[in-house]
C-alpha cells in the first residue's frame, strides 16, 4: 500500500470585533493605564467587565476603576511558551484579584522561576510601552511588595474611545488526506484517474473517500476511469478570487469521467467560453509536474445525449 | 400520551444591516431576545431553557460562542443548547427548542439564531487550503450556478426567471423595516441588467452579507393562554439530511428536501401544499432557488415551479405568496437566515406582519436549507392549535 500523505495546514485569519459599550470602556482604559471593572445588580466588582448580570441578565454599565495592583488567587507554570503569548521566557499563567475587584483577571506573571510564585503573592501590571486599546496593553504582571496603589476613581468616559479591535486567530493543524485518497493522488502523478467502487451499490466514486457515503461500507476495489469525460453542467465565472490565479471569465464545470458515478469539478480551457455546453465531451490536459489536470479541453467528439448524463449533474 | 401543543408567543430581530459596529456579539443578540420577551409580555425570569443556533465558529472565529452567551441571553442556571445544521441551523434551533416543549421537558423557551457577518468572513471560513486539493472555486455562487444550468436544462425555464423573484423579494423587503436590503429604486430592468458573476446568476439575484439576531419564545398551552397577543401554532415540523456528494444525489430537487416537507405536511393534515398553505417563507439565497423549491416542497409539479413565479402567483397579493418579508435575497445573516424564515410565518399566521402582512393568512411555512442542500429543517405553522 502507497504510503499515507501528510502535511502542515495552517489556518489563520485577523477577525474584526466591534466592542459594544463595557469592552470599549475595558481597553480604552488599558489604553490609558486605567483598569475597569463594572458593578452588578449585588454590588460585586467584575474584572474583566462584562455587559450582562450573570445572575439577574441585567444590563450592566456602571464602570469603576480599580487598582493595578492586585493579589494571584491561582497559578501554572508555563514551561516552553509558543507564538503570540505575552513573555517568550518561560512565566506563570496566573489569576490575578485586583484591588477593588471581586473576580480574578487571567493573565501572565514574569517570574524568574516556578520557585518564585506562590498563591496568595502580591503583584503588580507592567505596561505595554506601547498601547492601542487591547489587552495587550498589560504586557504582564510582575511581583509587587508595595501597598495596593492608588485609585484615580475614573468612570470610564474617554475621549476617542477604541470601538473595534483586530484578533488575529491561527490554528495549526497536521492534515492527511487519508488511505484512498493518498492512493488516488499517487494514480494522479502517473497520470491516472483512479477511483474505488462500492461493493454494495457497485457506484465508483472519483475521487475515492474511503467509504461509500449512502452504504456506509468500505470501499476498496481500485477502477481506473477517464480519461475522457462529459461536462454535465457548469458556470461562468466572472469575479476573480484573491487567493485564485486564473483569468476570468473562465468555465467551472461538473464533468462525469467516463466510469465515474458522480461528478468531479474542473475548469474547461482550449475553447471560448462562451462555447462551453452541456453535453460536451473533454479530456484533460497536465502541465509538467503537476499534481491535477490543469483544465480540460474539448476532444472534438460529437456532444454526449442528455439522458447519458442527466443523473450525474 | 399526545405531545404537547406548542405556540410562538414572542418575536424579535434586529434591524438587519451590513456591518452593526455599535454592539458585540453579545449586544446584537440580547436586542433580539429582548424584543421577543417583550413581545410575549415576558421577564427573563420566565424562561426555563435557551436553545441558541449559529452557522460555523470559524464565520466569526468565536469558539462555542454560546458560552459566553450565556450572559446576555439570562441563561445561567438553566439548560443552554447550541445547534448547528449549516445554513439551516435557524430552522433546526427552533425546532429542537419546539420538541423541548412538545415533549414537557421544559414549558416555555427561548431560542434564538445570530450572525455577525461584519466579524467574519464567511468565504474564508468555507474555503480553507486543504493540502493536496485543487483551489478552483470563486465563492458559493460558483457552486450555486451549476444546479441552477441543470434546473433551467431540466425545465426549459426561459432565463428571465430568475430576475422575477429577484424583483419580487426586494419590493416586499420595502414593506418590512427589519429587511437589510431597501432598494427603493430598483427595477425589473435593473436586476436583469446587473452583472452576470457566476454565469446563470446575476449580482442581483444574490443575497447580501447582514449581521442581525432573531429571537422567539415558545411555549405550551398554559403559556399560549397567558400571552398578550394571538400565538402561532406549530402544526409540524421536521429535519432532514442526506450526504453532501453522493452518486445519485439530486442538487436540483434533494430527496432530503421533499422527505421533510411531506413529513410536515403529514403532521399538520396538509394533502394540498399549493392550496391549504397561504404564505411561504423559504430559504432562497439564490434567485432561482425559488421555482426550485416550489418543486421541491410540492407546491409544483416536478418542471412547472417556474410557471408558478412567471404567473405572479407568489407575488405579496398572488394566490400562493413567498418570502413576503423579502427573503434571504434582501437579509442574510447566515445563522440566523433559517430562524427569520420560522419567525416571519409565524407573524403571518399570528396576524402581526405589519405592511408584509398577507391578507388573511391562516397557514404558513417556513422552510431552511444549508450544507450544500445537505441540511433541510421545516415547520408549519397556523392560527389555530392543531386539531390532533
Amino acid at each position: 500500500m502507497p504510503e499515507v500523505l501528510k502535511a502542515p495546514l495552517a489556518v489563520e485569519f485577523p477577525f474584526t470585533r466591534s466592542l459594544g459599550p463595557v469592552q470599549s470602556a475595558f481597553l480604552t482604559g488599558l489604553r490609558e493605564r486605567v483598569v475597569l471593572g463594572v458593578k452588578t445588580v449585588d454590588s460585586r466588582t467584575l474584572v474583566p467587565p462584562v455587559e450582562y448580570d450573570p445572575v439577574t441578565a441585567e444590563e450592566l454599565r456602571d464602570l469603576v476603576e480599580v487598582a493595578p495592583t492586585g493579589t494571584v488567587t491561582t497559578w501554572a507554570w508555563n514551561h516552553h511558551p509558543r507564538r503570540g503569548q505575552p513573555l517568550g521566557t518561560p512565566f506563570a499563567w496566573v489569576l490575578v484579584r485586583l484591588d477593588g475587584a471581586d473576580t480574578a483577571l487571567l493573565h501572565a506573571l514574569d517570574a524568574p522561576g516556578q520557585d518564585a510564585v506562590h498563591t496568595g503573592m502580591r503583584v503588580r501590571v507592567r505596561w505595554a510601552e506601547e498601547r492601542t486599546g487591547a489587552i495587550t496593553d498589560i504586557a504582564c504582571f510582575e511581583p509587587y511588595d508595595g501597598e495596593p496603589a492608588q485609585r484615580t476613581g475614573h468612570t470610564g468616559e474617554f475621549e476617542d474611545a477604541v470601538t473595534g479591535i483586530v484578533a488575529a486567530a491561527r490554528l495549526d493543524y497536521t492534515y492527511s488526506p487519508g488511505r484512498a485518497q493518498s492512493a488516488y493522488l499517487h494514480a494522479l502523478s502517473g497520470r491516472r484517474t483512479v477511483g474505488e467502487r462500492c461493493p454494495s451499490c457497485r457506484k465508483v466514486y472519483v475521487p475515492p473517500r474511503g467509504a461509500c457515503p449512502t452504504c456506509g461500507v468500505a470501499t476498496s476495489e481500485q477502477v481506473e476511469v477517464g480519461p475522457r469525460g462529459t461536462v454535465t453542467t457548469f458556470c461562468i465565472v466572472n469575479i476573480k478570487a484573491k487567493n485564485l490565479d486564473i483569468e476570468v471569465p473562465y468555465v467551472y464545470a461538473h464533468i462525469a469521467l467516463d466510469g465515474a458515478d458522480l461528478a468531479l469539478h474542473a475548469r474547461i480551457g482550449g475553447m471560448p467560453y462562451d462555447q462551453v455546453r452541456m453535453g460536451l465531451r473533454v479530456e484533460p490536459v497536465w502541465t509538467e509536474g503537476a499534481r491535477f489536470p490543469d483544465h480540460y479541453r474539448p476532444t472534438g467528439e460529437p456532444d454526449a445525449e442528455y439522458d447519458t448524463y442527466k443523473e450525474l449533474l | 400520551m399526545t405531545k404537547e401543543p406548542v405556540a410562538v408567543v414572542g418575536i424579535g430581530q434586529t434591524k438587519h444591516v451590513a456591518a452593526r459596529r455599535d454592539v458585540s456579539i453579545a449586544g446584537l443578540v440580547r436586542e433580539a431576545a429582548r424584543r421577543a420577551l417583550d413581545d410575549a409580555h415576558l421577564a427573563w425570569a420566565d424562561i426555563d431553557a435557551v436553545v441558541i443556533g449559529k452557522a460555523p465558529d470559524f464565520f466569526e472565529g468565536v469558539m462555542m460562542p454560546e458560552l459566553y452567551l450565556a450572559d446576555a441571553l439570562g441563561a445561567v442556571g438553566k439548560p443552554m443548547l447550541r445547534v448547528h445544521t449549516a445554513g439551516s441551523v435557524g430552522g433546526s434551533t427552533a425546532l429542537v427548542a419546539a420538541n423541548l416543549v412538545a415533549a414537557r421537558v421544559h414549558r416555555t423557551v427561548l431560542t434564538l439564531a445570530f450572525e455577525k457577518q461584519s466579524e467574519s468572513n464567511a468565504m474564508w471560513g468555507l474555503s480553507l487550503p486543504i493540502p493536496f486539493q485543487q483551489p478552483l472555486l470563486a465563492g458559493a455562487g460558483g457552486f450555486f450556478a451549476p444546479h441552477v444550468r441543470a434546473y433551467m436544462r431540466r425545465t426549459g425555464a426561459p432565463d428571465t426567471i430568475g430576475s422575477l423573484v429577484a424583483y419580487k423579494d426586494r419590493r416586499n423587503a420595502l414593506k418590512n423595516p427589519y429587511a437589510h436590503l431597501h432598494e427603493a429604486d430598483l427595477t425589473l430592468e435593473k436586476v436583469q441588467a446587473s452583472p452576470m458573476l457566476w454565469d446563470p446568476i446575476r449580482y442581483s439575484e444574490t443575497c447580501p452579507s447582514s449581521d442581525g439576531a432573531c429571537a422567539m419564545v415558545l411555549t405550551d398551552r398554559t403559556g399560549a393562554a397567558r400571552a398578550p397577543h394571538p400565538p402561532a401554532w406549530v402544526h409540524g415540523g421536521a429535519m432532514r439530511s442526506e450526504p453532501t456528494l453522493f452518486a445519485g444525489k439530486d442538487f436540483v430537487s434533494p430527496q432530503a428536501g421533499k422527505d421533510c416537507a411531506a413529513d410536515v405536511y403529514h403532521q399538520a393534515g396538509i394533502t394540498d401544499p399549493r392550496r391549504e398553505i397561504d404564505a411561504v417563507e423559504m430559504y432562497v439565497p439564490f434567485s432561482w432557488y425559488e421555482p426550485m423549491w416550489l418543486e421541491n416542497l410540492g407546491f409544483a409539479d416536478e418542471g412547472e415551479g417556474w410557471k408558478l413565479t412567471e404567473s405572479g402567483l407568489t407575488e405579496l397579493d398572488g394566490g400562493l405568496p413567498v418570502n413576503p418579508s423579502g427573503g434571504v435575497l434582501s437579509t442574510n445573516p447566515i445563522g440566523a437566515s433559517g430562524m427569520i424564515r420560522f419567525a416571519e410565518a409565524a407573524l403571518q399566521v399570528r396576524g402581526r406582519a405589519g405592511e408584509h402582512q398577507v391578507d388573511g393568512a391562516r397557514r404558513a411555512l417556513g422552510h431552511a436549507y444549508g450544507g450544500g442542500a445537505q441540511f433541510f429543517a421545516m415547520w408549519l405553522v397556523g392560527a389555530e392549535p392543531p386539531a390532533r
